[in-house]
C-alpha cells in the first residue's frame, strides 16, 4: 500500500470525493441541510468535468429518489442524499427501491423531524425508515463514511445481495466537521468498486416488466424474497469491509465493542456520539470501573449474533435512542437490543436512555451518569427502564 | 414522415399484447397500443399508478412487449427523467450505444393531481420524454373519484350532485412551461393522434399529449361507443384538436359544422342528472362556445 | 395452472417477461360475439385498428381476410358499431 498525504475534509466533502472516484453516472438530489454541501460539491466536480455524471436537478426529495431508482434500473451507478424532511417524502419511494432490488446507494445526513422545524442531529428521521427494506450503516466519522461509501456500492451492485443502501451520518456533527481523511487512490476505488452493466433491466432488446401489480397469491413470496435477501447480506457486508480492510488498513466490522469481555456495564449506541462514549469507558477505566461500550455500524440488517457476542457478560445494560418511539414500549434501539437479548434467552437488565434530540449537547458528564445508573441495577435499586438525559423539568 | 392512411398505421408492429385485463371497450387500452405501434421497439413504457398500470402488469403476466417500469402514483415523469438521464449518462461514457424513446402514459390523477408537480420538474429541466396523459376525467381505479380533470356538472361518487367546477387547463400548464410540443388528442381521430405521437417522439426536450379518453365504466355507457363519443367530444367543441409547437396553437382537426353537446352528454349516465336541466345544459353548451371562439371553430349545426 | 411458485422460484425484484396472451384468455368474458359478414368486408381495417385487446388482424395467408381472435376478445362491441359498411354482427353467446 502506498503512503498517502491525508486531506481535510468534513463528512460531506469526503462523501462526495468518493462519489467522483466511484464515478457514479447519475446523481440526483434535492437540497437540505445539513446535507447539501455534498451536492454542491458533486455539481462542481460535474461543471468541471472531473466527474463525468448526469446530474439531475429535481424539484423535490420524492423525484430524486424516484430518478436514482429509475436509474439504477437502467444500469446506471446512482447516488442521492438527503435528511430529515426530505428522507421523510422518500419514504414511499423507499419500500419499492428494496422490493425491486435496485442498488440505490444513498448518505442520509441524520437531523431531527418537525415540529418544531429543527436543523441539528438526532435520529428521527432514520427511525421511521428501519422497515424500508434497505441495508443501513451507522458511521462515526468523515473516514468512516468515505470508506463505507465505497464498500456500500460494492455490496449494493453484488448479484446477491442488489439492494439499496443507506449510510447514516450524524448531521453537523459529522457532515460539517473537518478531520484528516485518507483517501484511497482512484484505480484503488475503480478495481475494489467496479461498475457492472449487467444490472441493467430496461433494455429494449431483453424486455421485462417491472414493478406490476400482484394479487394475494404472489404478495406474500415477493416481500419475503426481498426481506430474506436483507438478512442474506449479513455475511457479503462482512466480507467485503474484511476485504476493504485488507486494501486500506481500515476496516469496521459490524459491530465494534470496546472494553466489553470484562465489563459489568455496557451502552449500546449508534453514530457518532459513540466517540464520546468511547472516550468516558477509557476515562473510567482508569479510575478502575468495569465499563465497555458497543457500537453498532450495522443497523440493518441487525447483526444480533455479534452484538449478543459482545455484550454478554455484561451484569447491565444501557442502550441509547436517538429518537422517540412515542407509544410504543421503549425506543427503537433498545426493542430490537432487548428483542435480540430475548432471542438469545439472556435476561440481563437493560435500561433505555433517550439523548441527544434535536441537536442537544450530550457530555462525557452525562455518559459517566449512565454508567452510574446502570451500576446501581443490579442493586434493584433503579426501577425504572426509561431516561429522558438532559430533558428540563 | 407524417402517417398517410390508416393501413400504414395498422403495418405497424404490435407491441400491447392481448390478455390484459382493462375493461371490454376500454380507451386507454386503444391508446396504449396506438402509442407503441409509433414509438416502436425501442422504447420504455413508464406508467404511474392506475387502470392501465394494473390491468396490463397483473402478475404473472405483462402485456407489455417493451422495457416497461411502474413505481407510483405521483412520479411517472420523475422516474422517466431518470431512465432519460440514466441513457444520456451511459451513452455520453460510452457504456451504452443505441438511445430509446422514453414515453409516460399516465391518467388524468397522476398527472394534473397528485402527478403535477414531478411533471413540472420534468418540463422544467427540458428532459427528453413524451408524456402522455390519458384523461378519463377522473380516478377510475378506484371506482370514479372526480379529479382535478373531471368536467363541470359530472356525475362521479365524489361529486355525487355533479362537479362544480371546470377542468385543469393541463395544456395551459405544458405551455406556460415553454414545452416545443404539447397536444390534444383522442382516438376517433387516429392519424392525427398517431402523427403527433411521431412528433413529440422526435422532440429534444419534453413533449406533451392530452389524450381524451371515454371511459366506459366511468362515463356510464354502452362499451361499443367509445370511439364514437370520442368523435362526438370534438364535433361539439368540447376537445378542441390542436397542437403547440414552438410557441405557436395550431388546429389540427377543423370542425365546420358543430354538434350541440347535448348529443355528446346525453351518451353518458355521468350527466344524467342535467338532461331536464336546461340551465346547466346551457353553461356547458356556452363553454363549448367559448372553446370554439379560442380554437377558430365553426358554428352549431342542429 | 399447475402450483403456485415458491418465494425462491420467482424471479428477484418483481419483474415478469411472460406475455398475456400466453396464459390469459380473456374471450371468456364475452356475451355477445362479433361476427363478420365476409362477403361484404371491404377490409377497411377500421376494426383492426379500433380493437382495444387486440384481437382483430389481416390473416398473414391466403387473402388477408380480417380475422377475430376469439380467444381474447371480449365482446365490446366497437368493431361494430365503427365498421363504415355495418358487416359485423354482435350475437349473443351460446
Amino acid at each position: 500500500m502506498q503512503k498517502v498525504e491525508p486531506f481535510l475534509l468534513s463528512g460531506n466533502l469526503a462523501i462526495a470525493y468518493a462519489i467522483k472516484q466511484l464515478n457514479v453516472d447519475v446523481v440526483s438530489a434535492y437540497p437540505i441541510t445539513p446535507q447539501t454541501t455534498i451536492i454542491e460539491k458533486i455539481s462542481e466536480y460535474v461543471a468541471k468535468g472531473e466527474l463525468k455524471a448526469n446530474f439531475m436537478l429535481v424539484e423535490s426529495e420524492h423525484s430524486a429518489i424516484s430518478a436514482c431508482l429509475s436509474a439504477a434500473a437502467s444500469g446506471a451507478r446512482v447516488f442521492t442524499s438527503s435528511s430529515s424532511q426530505g428522507l421523510l417524502l422518500m419514504h414511499e419511494i423507499l419500500f419499492i427501491t428494496s422490493a425491486l432490488r435496485l442498488p440505490v446507494v444513498m448518505v442520509v445526513a441524520n437531523r431531527s423531524v418537525s415540529a418544531p422545524i429543527n436543523i441539528w442531529n438526532d435520529h428521527g428521521d432514520i427511525m421511521p425508515q428501519r422497515d424500508t427494506g434497505w441495508i443501513q450503516f451507522f458511521v462515526e466519522s468523515a473516514q468512516e463514511a468515505y470508506d463505507k461509501v465505497i464498500q456500500a456500492y460494492r455490496i449494493a451492485e453484488d448479484h446477491q445481495v442488489r439492494l439499496p443502501i443507506m449510510i447514516n451520518m450524524d448531521g453537523i456533527v459529522l457532515s460539517h466537521t473537518y478531520e484528516p481523511v485518507y483517501p484511497l487512490s482512484d484505480s484503488e476505488v475503480a478495481s475494489f468498486s467496479p461498475w457492472n452493466l449487467s444490472l441493467k433491466r430496461l433494455d429494449p432488446d431483453d424486455f421485462l416488466t417491472i414493478g406490476g401489480f400482484c394479487y394475494p397469491d404472489y404478495y406474500f413470496e415477493t416481500r419475503y424474497q426481498s426481506s430474506k435477501a436483507l438478512e442474506d447480506s449479513l455475511p457479503i457486508i462482512s466480507k467485503v469491509d474484511k476485504e476493504f480492510g485488507k486494501l486500506s488498513g481500515r476496516s469496521y466490522g459490524l459491530v465494534s465493542p470496546f472494553k466489553c469481555n470484562d465489563a459489568d456495564t455496557i451502552l449500546v449506541s449508534m453514530g457518532s456520539i459513540s466517540t464520546t462514549i468511547r472516550a468516558t469507558v477509557k476515562k473510567l477505566r482508569e479510575k478502575g470501573e468495569k465499563v465497555g461500550m458497543v457500537s453498532l455500524r450495522l443497523f440493518r440488517p441487525f447483526p444480533l449474533n455479534e452484538l449478543i457476542k459482545s455484550i454478554k457478560n455484561a451484569k447491565a445494560i444501557g442502550i441509547i435512542d436517538r429518537a422517540l418511539s412515542p407509544g410504543a414500549v421503549a425506543g427503537p434501539l433498545f426493542t430490537d437490543v432487548t428483542s435480540a437479548l430475548y432471542l438469545s434467552k439472556m435476561s440481563i437488565p437493560a435500561v433505555n436512555f433517550f439523548v441527544g434530540l434535536g441537536g442537544r449537547d450530550v457530555k462525557i458528564e452525562d455518559i459517566e451518569n449512565m454508567f452510574v445508573n446502570l451500576k446501581k441495577i443490579p442493586t434493584g435499586k433503579i426501577k425504572k427502564h426509561s431516561y429522558y438525559v438532559g430533558l428540563r423539568g | 414522415m407524417p402517417f398517410k392512411n390508416l393501413k400504414e398505421i395498422i403495418a405497424r408492429q404490435d407491441f400491447f399484447s392481448p390478455g390484459h385485463g382493462l375493461c371490454a371497450g376500454c380507451g386507454a387500452a386503444q391508446i396504449a397500443r396506438i402509442v407503441m405501434k409509433i414509438a416502436g421497439k425501442d422504447s420504455i413504457m413508464v406508467n404511474a399508478t392506475g387502470c392501465l398500470e394494473v390491468s396490463t402488469t397483473t402478475y404473472p403476466w405483462t402485456a407489455w412487449k417493451v422495457p416497461y417500469i411502474h413505481v407510483a402514483f405521483e412520479n411517472a415523469a420523475a422516474v422517466a427523467s431518470g431512465i432519460r438521464a440514466a441513457y444520456d449518462a451511459l451513452i455520453m461514457k460510452k457504456k451504452l450505444g443505441k438511445d430509446v424513446n422514453v414515453v409516460v402514459l399516465a391518467g388524468d390523477g397522476g398527472t394534473a393531481d397528485i402527478g403535477l408537480q414531478a411533471l413540472s420538474g420534468a418540463f422544467e429541466r427540458g428532459d427528453r420524454i413524451t408524456y402522455i396523459c390519458y384523461d378519463n376525467e377522473a380516478y377510475m381505479n378506484t371506482g370514479i373519484q372526480r379529479s382535478g380533470a373531471t368536467p363541470y356538472d359530472a356525475w362521479t361518487t365524489t361529486s355525487p350532485a355533479g362537479q362544480k367546477t371546470l377542468k385543469k387547463d393541463l395544456m395551459g400548464i405544458a405551455i406556460a412551461h415553454r414545452v416545443k410540443y404539447a397536444a390534444t388528442a383522442t382516438i376517433s381521430y387516429l392519424l392525427d393522434a398517431a402523427n403527433k405521437v411521431e412528433k413529440a417522439l422526435s422532440i429534444s426536450g419534453p413533449s406533451f399529449i392530452h389524450w381524451l379518453q371515454p371511459c366506459t365504466i366511468g362515463w356510464r355507457y354502452d362499451p361499443k361507443l367509445t370511439v364514437k363519443l370520442s368523435r362526438l367530444a370534438v364535433k361539439t367543441g368540447l376537445w378542441p384538436l390542436y397542437e403547440h409547437y414552438d410557441g405557436i396553437n395550431k388546429l389540427t382537426v377543423q370542425v365546420p359544422k358543430r354538434t350541440p353537446v347535448l348529443e355528446y352528454l346525453k351518451l353518458q349516465g355521468r350527466f344524467r342528472h342535467i338532461m331536464d336541466n336546461q340551465e346547466e345544459l346551457a353553461k356547458i353548451q356556452s363553454y363549448a362556445d367559448e372553446l370554439a371562439a379560442k380554437f377558430g371553430l365553426g358554428p352549431v349545426v342542429e | 395452472m399447475g402450483r403456485l411458485p415458491k418465494w425462491n422460484e420467482m424471479q428477484e425484484g418483481f419483474i415478469t417477461k411472460t406475455l398475456s396472451e400466453s396464459i390469459n384468455k380473456t374471450g371468456t368474458w364475452r356475451t355477445f360475439k362479433p361476427i363478420i359478414d365476409y362477403s361484404r368486408c371491404t377490409k377497411c381495417g377500421w376494426c383492426v385498428i379500433y380493437c382495444p385487446e387486440p384481437c382483430i388482424s389481416f390473416e398473414s395467408s391466403g387473402d388477408g381476410k380480417v380475422v377475430i381472435d376469439y380467444d381474447f376478445c371480449k365482446g365490446c362491441g366497437i368493431c361494430a358499431e365503427e365498421c363504415p359498411i355495418k358487416c359485423i354482427d354482435m350475437v349473443m353467446e351460446e
